[in-house]
């Protein structure tokens, strides 16, 4: 048995709402989650923080990069990654995240060398540039060897015959173009019809869409990443992927009592009562003070209420929202230990 | 600490400044920027074009640009100055694209290549394809000689600056060596590279298909004659944004990342000698009352119980004063890199500008040095 599977039969009896949390049953027999979201969002800061909390408990977790940024090396404070999972945390409770960033040009020449003996010529190929030649004419390439690792690490055993990872998380591309990297099939379509790399492919595919894998989308509580949000869940649906949760980032939380934030935004704020309020306080406050302290906080409110509103039409999606605050100090090695925190705290195990 | 204020207001206003380049990372409000100063301009009095990218949909709307259409229309709204006239555009890759193979060839070629399966890739997923596109579409906008001033928004590139590149970039693959090499693999190619790469074509033609190999090979025959033209008109562009009535403006947020592709921006633009006019620091947050953190917190904790709605503006502060000190701390070592670089901070507004008011508002924010 994996420590997945005793993990999933120890957990359901001790956790008697689970069915209640955001983190549902589907998420929990997952081992792979491929995190999507717009850029500018949070989406690899999100994914580390998933890892870490995933991590906890004494599993061993592996963090995948599949756009050659960097992105997980510059978050965990870690040289640049090789080709090669390298541990990047410890996570509270002993568990691991390994970190992998997949080099499209090692990928393919790894790939080919599964099917032909190519010996030391790669070398060569790669300084006349033939591997972006190949994936330029085919761009379907690039995302069949991307999801081609991934596949290949979730897969993997170790000599006890036990998955070697746990769990797995890919830092996915952005999600304008997450289906149709998710969608193997079509890539392999106009690639080969059969053969090796065919059946390969097709392994691929089912484990994407089987009950192994599960997409979460990331997004911020504004107009154009929750649009991008909506119209990927409908595009993920359609495609038969299944869809996990909607990870809210940096979301603001409310500081005002909820009769007077309509009021605050406004602009309707007591100015009399803040005053009276801040003489008792003992804080001699100029009508200039005042007034700037109230532009603040209908700033505030306007902003709590427009959240209000996206997380509204989040939620229509009936799927699960959970929800993370902005890191003040910005997204360092300390706000990802901190937002795998908050994700623990909302059942994710 | 702090270096140069940017003052964008008199080069807006500048009747020698013909274009306006802004780029950034995504997500830090490059497109609501540029829409920005090219309304001001127009309110300033000048013939403004604004050619956008990717709008959100609700600026699209309030700009009228309801669908993809690759020429400039007239945003019909009233204007401060007298002669302003405010233009907007949302650049179509694809039809920018064809109308530059059209505009280089005869009729029946062009018609060849825009049939062409391999044309398709090229032109719409090529990494660097869009860069490309926005640099063609402004030069050709240029030379009509129809505005005072273009502002253009970049795509939000990964690699920063991929339009300088784009064009170098395209030619350099589309010339076909390798294409030839896989195309025709049997001339004397094993005395070239050696076995390996019979190899190679053996397995690229077998996960691409020989079909895609030879629709490919026509597309560079097709294409050859147009490389000339292609390479003088890339040449062109660059020669454009390097002249004097050029100006770029980097747009960040005072966030780590995104100030490091500021960086990396301003860098590479002083290397290429493009005119750098400076930064645009997005949606920062100066406190709008003079009262220090300690006083705000005590006060907080003071009056949760009796005032809460005092405690609450209190907090409110307080959270502003750290995200403003953050803020300036990311600022600080902006600076110390970029000691003579000229920065404006905007202050965010409370919800994302969408409309002409919240535009305006940005535009006077913008100018305010």
């Amino acid at each position: 048995m994996t420590a997945a599977q005793s993990r999933q039969a120890t957990a359901e009896p001790s956790q008697p709402d689970a069915e209640a949390s955001a983190w549902t049953a589907d998420c929990r027999r997952a081992r792979l989650h491929v995190i999507t979201g717009k850029g500018g969002t949070g989406k690899t800061t999100v994914a580390a923080a998933l890892a870490l909390a995933l991590a906890s408990n004494g599993r061993r977790v592996l963090l995948v990069e599949v756009e050659e940024r960097q992105g997980i090396s510059r978050l965990f404070d870690v040289p640049p990654l090789p080709y090669e999972e390298r541990k990047v945390a410890i996570a509270t409770g002993g568990g691991e995240v390994r970190a992998l960033c997949i080099d499209v040009e090692a990928a393919l020449l790894e790939y080919f060398a599964m099917f032909y003996n190519l010996g030391f010529a790669g070398r060569s190929l790669k300084k006349m540039g033939a591997v972006e030649f190949a994936t330029t004419l085919a761009p379907g390439l690039r995302d069949v060897l991307l999801t081609g690792k991934v596949k290949e690490t979730v897969t993997r055993t170790g000599t006890d015959n036990r998955p070697v990872y746990d769990e797995v998380v890919m830092d996915a591309p952005p999600t304008g173009r997450v289906v149709t990297f998710l969608s193997v099939t079509e890539a392999m379509a106009g690639l080969a019809k059969r053969g090796p790399i065919h059946s390969q492919a097709e392994g691929v595919v089912r484990l994407l869409h089987s009950p192994n894998t599960i997409v979460h989308l990331v997004t911020l509580l504004e107009d154009m990443p929750v649009t991008e949000t909506l119209e990927a869940i409908e595009h993920l649906r359609e495609a038969d992927l299944s869809v996990g949760t909607i990870i809210v980032n940096a979301a603001t939380e409310s500081q005002l009592p909820a009769r007077a934030i309509e009021d605050a935004a406004a602009g309707d704020l007591d100015i009399a009562k803040l005053s009276a309020g801040l003489k008792k306080a003992g804080i001699a406050a100029s009508p200039e003070m005042v007034q700037g302290l109230a532009t603040q906080a209908a700033d505030h409110a306007v902003r709590v209420l427009d959240e209000a509103d996206c997380r509204e039409q989040l939620a229509a999606t009936g799927l699960p929202l959970l929800s993370l605050p902005r890191l003040v100090d910005g997204a360092d090695l300390g706000g990802v230990y901190e937002l795998a925190d908050r994700l623990t705290e909302q059942g994710v195990v | 600490m702090t270096g140069p204020k940017l003052d964008l207001g008199p080069v807006l206003a500048d009747n020698r400044t013909k274009i306006v380049v802004t780029c950034g990372s995504g997500g830090v409000g490059k497109t609501t920027t540029a829409a920005a100063m090219a309304l001001w301009a127009a309110d300033a009095g000048r013939k403004v074009a604004v050619l956008t990218i990717d709008p959100a949909k609700r600026l699209a709307q309030s700009l009228g640009l309801e669908e993809l259409d690759n020429d400039p229309r007239r945003v019909d709204i009233e204007l401060a100055g007298e002669g302003g006239e405010l233009w907007a555009m949302m650049l179509d890759t694809r039809r920018t694209f064809d109308e530059m193979v059209a505009a280089h060839s005869t009729p029946e070629r062009a018609a060849a290549i825009l049939a062409n399966p391999f044309y398709k890739v090229i032109s719409t997923s090529f990494s660097g394809t869009q860069e490309y596109m926005a640099m063609e579409k402004l030069s050709t906008l240029a030379a009509t000689g129809q505005f005072d001033l273009i502002i253009v928004d970049t795509p939000p590139s990964r690699s920063a600056l991929d339009f300088l590149d784009a064009p170098q970039r395209l030619s350099s693959f589309m010339d076909g060596r390798m294409i030839k090499l896989l195309a025709t693999p049997s001339r004397g190619v094993m005395k070239i590279v050696g076995a390996g790469f019979a190899l190679f074509s053996k397995a690229v033609t077998t996960i691409l298909g020989g079909q895609m190999l030879q629709d490919a090979a026509q597309f560079v025959q097709l294409f050859e004659d147009m490389f000339g033209g292609f390479r003088q008109r890339a040449q062109a562009t660059y020669e454009l944004l390097r002249a004097p009535g050029t100006k770029f403006v980097v747009v960040s947020i005072c966030e780590a990342d995104s100030l490091r592709e500021a960086s990396y921006f301003a860098d590479r633009l002083r290397a290429e000698r493009m005119p750098l006019a400076g930064l645009v620091l997005n949606r920062t947050h100066p406190p709008l009352a003079k009262l220090s953190l300690g006083t705000a917190e005590a006060g907080a904790d003071k009056l949760t119980k009796g005032s809460p709605l005092t405690a609450a503006v209190l907090r409110i502060h307080a959270d502003r004063l750290a995200v403003r000190s953050a803020e300036l701390h990311m600022r600080a070592r902006f600076d110390r890199v970029h000691t003579d670089l000229p920065v404006i901070e905007v202050a965010a507004l409370p919800s994302d500008a969408h409309d002409l008011p919240a535009l305006r508002e940005i535009g006077r924010r913008l100018t305010a040095a």
